[in-house]
């Protein structure tokens, strides 16, 4: 499935262009090319007269120059006239597809709500499922509802020819309308900070057929019953990963491993013991307490609102199970914990391992290959 | 001020020698508290010239990093400080001052064919509000690694660590630098004019200086504003900018773009003068269309006001805004074109001669044409819309800052290095810097243009790894670029040690710095000199290598003669 999508994506895609994937690339790209010719035509006009009139009029023996001012209205009027009427129909044209962009289709769209942070994306689904990825249908009209809870980002989809800043205390819009099925890049395009490079989901926008697509949203809409199965699904799909490892690793917060029941040091100096507690308080409160050699971790954002007592709880679960070497061995290696691990660890259940199938296979979500791919030339 | 002494006596070469200002007085503090503006206009070069190789080396840190799609030598955080320290140090400390600060101050008193500006007092402070700003903002920067990009976008920059407020009070300092300036300049064009030198007899680096002094003075208080706002909202939390306090943080986009894109201008501006000025020296020719290009540098400063919103076309304005903005930015792509046209028709029937100024000239013309043309892309709309924030808009500002100011720099800075040092430099090795500088550079910069249509975006410290081809090239584009520039560096100290003694007139230029001895004595005219058309070539004739051009024609203005009349003031 993957490679077919890659597969067409490299016939799709051309030199300046990756695949027109989306309603919008049709015109931009044509638009693209149409400024190209303009300019590659004044261009080559311009270096022409200037290596023209390099030979022709250069200092040599035998040729003698006219040193005195020529001036020609005409020509002045001729050279600022044709631009001015080229320039404005590169304005109206490029209004034209900039009002079909910013202008989402009456009825009929699927309004999709996105929240970006430090460094994370969540997708939340008109059923409520939410996931860390883009599940899309294919030929319908998608309208994004985008919010930050800390900086800007931008969401940027190149194959879509789509992007919009993401600003905290706003609400952005965007619509678009994928034309091809396959797996495409998101990146966020606006700086945000020490992992803005790695926010990006590659290959991480997914277009569907229609009934795919809505599997695809049941199955999200229905999180695993099992706590330490469900913490893991949390920390996956709701942001935890962009900054917590699961390997011991400091990558802006502290990892979840090996901490649960430990005496921290906090940044004031203080004691206090890692327990049910201090987690709560530091997913509702983020800013109250950081641990000592954390306290660029006063970046978080507060998760209040946006994860149920239960969930934190689930967290938890999960974070104390992180304590046990056998499970860190399951969920710390390449592809993270597999619905077979879970089950042998006796974590799963029915539904889950159903729902696994699906997604697990696919190839997502696994953190360590969330980071671009190894350079293989 | 001394007086001027009586050297009458002397031999003519003795006596310039002891009255050339570079050495009339002598030790440190002659040069730290001197009010000469030749004198503070070279501090200012050795000054730019530092940050330049500062960020210039950045510029190749950033390259060596993006050779390998993940992290090599430097980690996120570490990358992004490297960005920002390179964009922070070109713009306000290189680009900004590059060529008004340092070519400016040498040039404008001596091309108006006066003793100075018109306020010398203020012209070394603005030097030393600029020393003590870079200090202060490098300082600010290096202490715990600034990360905000240079735009200090909110909120990022009003919850990062570090040192914003410093940071931001450097930018504050440096800005007055900018006014002091503008200032002085606007006044001196106005008021010490020689007589007979009316608006339109002026040179057109006047008239790209003038317009810049306009901007200036009126663009960088906004700079001021906006960095105090920020200051108040980092310190006392007032809601501004940052949503956390009810602020708005496209609001600071409006307010920093307000005086950052006419800040481009302030910086393309003087590069075009500098153009105008090669172009008709080293085609002996008189400039075609004068007042349609001066006109059009007027008309580039002040459409430039108007533009701001072009860097905020994703940000979520309002459509109406949007597509406004749209309109007024086509607007400025006239007068820049009106100009290219210009310079090329001033060719026409010239005598042009490939000098390595001239050769920088057309390197202008060949690299701003191209940064130009794909401000058309960035311009539309809907094509701007995936373009934005990409390598595309990398290559583009590129092509304009680099491509556009800094070679028009290094050509002002070949053509006036006889006058500003008395020494020659060698032409062929100059024009070997210049073809290293134009393969280099396009190496560099072409294929970002492809890396941002295919989707790269802008500040990636890692990228995937599809990229890499594209990015290579541009990495080893810019060594080359950084090779080609060291080049120019190295002609320029070997003409310091042993480069040959400079005519008056080496390129046969008819404005009026080219009428006093190279390097000019410390008071450039005894007494202001009558000036006609300084596009008029006709009563110069070349002599040799040794005398450079001279005035033959009956009809020659007057050259201040070689016999200073004492006590004259």
């Amino acid at each position: 499935m993957r490679s077919l999508t890659n597969l067409l994506g490299d016939i799709n895609e051309t030199f300046w262009f990756p695949p027109k994937a989306s309603s919008f690339a049709e015109e931009t790209d044509s638009f693209f090319m149409a400024i190209m010719w303009i300019s590659v035509v004044f261009f080559v006009l311009i270096v022409a007269a200037m290596v023209y009139f390099v030979m022709k009029f250069r200092r040599r023996p035998g040729y003698r120059g006219d040193s005195s001012a020529l001036h020609s209205n005409t020509l002045e009027i001729t050279w600022t006239v044709i631009p001015t009427i080229i320039v404005i129909w590169i304005f109206a044209r490029g209004v034209y597809g900039y009002m079909d962009m910013m202008t989402p289709p009456a009825g009929d769209t699927i309004d999709i709500n996105v929240t970006a942070q430090k460094w994370d994306w969540q997708f939340q689904y008109p059923n409520g499922a939410i996931s860390d990825e883009l599940f899309i249908p294919n030929e319908r009209n998608i309208r994004l509802r985008m919010r930050s809870i800390d900086v800007l980002h931008a969401f940027y989809v190149p194959s879509f020819r789509a992007k919009s800043d993401v600003v905290p205390g706003r609400v952005t819009t965007m619509w678009f309308r994928p034309i091809m099925e396959g797996d495409f890049d998101l990146f966020c395009a606006e700086y945000c900070g020490d992992k803005h490079s790695e926010m990006i989901k590659k290959q991480g926008v997914h277009v569907l057929d229609m009934e795919s697509y809505e599997t695809k949203l049941a199955e999200l809409a229905k999180p695993p019953s099992h706590p330490v199965y469900h913490g893991y699904w949390l920390y996956k799909n709701r942001g935890c990963k962009a900054c917590h490892s699961l390997d011991g690793k400091k990558i802006v917060g502290p990892s979840f491993q090996g901490s649960w029941g430990e005496t921290v040091q906090l940044s004031t100096g203080e004691s206090i013991a890692f327990d049910d507690q201090y987690v709560q308080e530091s997913i509702y409160k983020p800013q109250a307490k950081f641990r000592s050699g954390y306290e660029k971790a006063s970046q978080m954002p507060s998760f209040e609102g946006q994860l149920s007592l239960e969930e934190v709880m689930s967290l938890t679960a999960f974070m104390k199970e992180m304590k046990n070497e056998a499970f860190i061995k399951l969920v710390s290696d390449e592809d993270g914990l597999t619905p077979e691990e879970a089950k042998s660890y006796g974590i799963s259940d029915e539904a889950v391992a159903a729902k696994d199938e699906g997604s697990e296979s696919g190839g997502k979500g696994d953190p360590a290959n969330e980071m671009p791919a190894e350079p293989n030339k | 001020m001394s007086e001027i002494a009586d050297l009458s006596a002397l031999p003519q070469e003795e006596r310039e020698a002891r009255e050339n200002f570079l050495f009339n007085t002598k030790g440190f503090l002659s040069w730290a508290l001197t009010l000469d503006h030749k004198r503070i206009g070279l501090m200012y070069l050795v000054g730019v010239m530092s940050a330049f190789f500062i960020a210039g080396m950045l510029a190749l840190l950033i390259r060596l990093e993006l050779m390998t799609p993940t992290n090599t030598y430097l980690s996120n955080a570490q990358y992004n400080q490297v960005f920002t320290l390179h964009g922070a140090i070109m713009v306000f400390l290189f680009i900004i001052p590059s060529v008004p600060a340092a070519l400016g101050n040498f040039l404008v008193p001596v091309m108006l064919g006066a003793k100075d500006v018109a306020f010398p007092r203020l012209n070394l402070s603005s030097f030393y509000l600029w020393v003590s700003g870079a200090v202060f903002f490098l300082a600010a920067m290096l202490y715990t690694g600034l990360d905000t990009g240079w735009t200090f976008y909110t909120p990022y920059s009003t919850t990062t660590q570090g040192p914003v407020v410093a940071a931001t009070m450097g930018v504050f300092i440096l800005g007055f630098s900018s006014i002091f300036t503008g200032l002085n300049f606007i006044v001196t064009i106005n008021t010490m004019r020689p007589p007979g030198m009316e608006w339109f007899k002026m040179p057109l680096f006047l008239w790209a200086t003038y317009a810049t002094s306009i901007i200036q003075v009126l663009a960088t208080p906004v700079l001021g504003i906006t960095v105090l706002l920020l200051a108040a909202e980092r310190i006392l939390h007032i809601g501004i900018f940052d949503p956390a306090y009810n602020g708005d943080p496209v609001t600071y986009q409006h307010f920093f773009w307000f005086y950052s894109h006419p800040a481009v201008y302030i910086m393309i501006l003087p590069g075009m003068g500098i153009i105008s000025e090669l172009m008709s020296v080293h085609s002996h020719k008189s400039i075609f269309g004068y007042r349609f290009v001066a006109y059009s540098s007027v008309a580039i400063a002040l459409f430039g006001f108007l533009v701001w919103g072009h860097h905020m076309f994703t940000s979520g304005m309002a459509n109406v805004t949007t597509i406004i903005f749209s309109a007024l930015t086509f607007t400025v792509s006239i007068p820049s074109a009106i100009k290219v046209f210009n310079w090329l028709a001033t060719m026409y029937k010239g005598t042009v001669q490939l000098n390595t100024p001239m050769c920088y000239a057309l390197n202008f013309i060949f690299l701003f044409t191209i940064g130009g043309l794909t401000g058309l892309w960035l311009g539309a709309l809907s094509t701007d819309r995936p373009l934005h924030d990409t390598y595309f808009v990398v290559a583009h500002f590129h092509y304009v800052m680099v491509g556009g100011t800094l070679v028009g720099f290094l050509g002002g800075v070949f053509h006036w290095w006889p006058k500003m040092t008395g020494k020659m430099f060698s032409e062929t090795w100059g024009k070997i810097s210049c073809l290293l500088v134009f393969l280099g550079f396009n190496l560099t910069f072409l294929p970002q243009f492809v890396l941002g249509s295919r989707g790269m975006p802008r500040r990636y410290a890692q990228y995937v790894a599809e990229f890499q081809e594209l990015h290579q090239m541009s990495s080893y584009g810019a060594f080359l670029l950084g090779f080609g520039l060291f080049v120019a560096l190295g002609v320029f100290i070997h003409s310091l040690m042993a480069g040959k003694k400079a005519p008056p007139n080496p390129w046969g230029g008819a404005t009026l710095e080219w009428q006093c001895t190279s390097p000019p004595p410390y008071y450039n005219f005894l007494e202001p000199p009558t000036v006609n058309d300084p596009y008029n070539y006709k009563p110069l004739a070349y002599r040799d290598g040794d005398r450079g051009w001279e005035y033959v024609h009956p009809e020659a203005p007057e050259v201040p003669q070689s016999e200073p009349e004492p006590a004259q003031s």
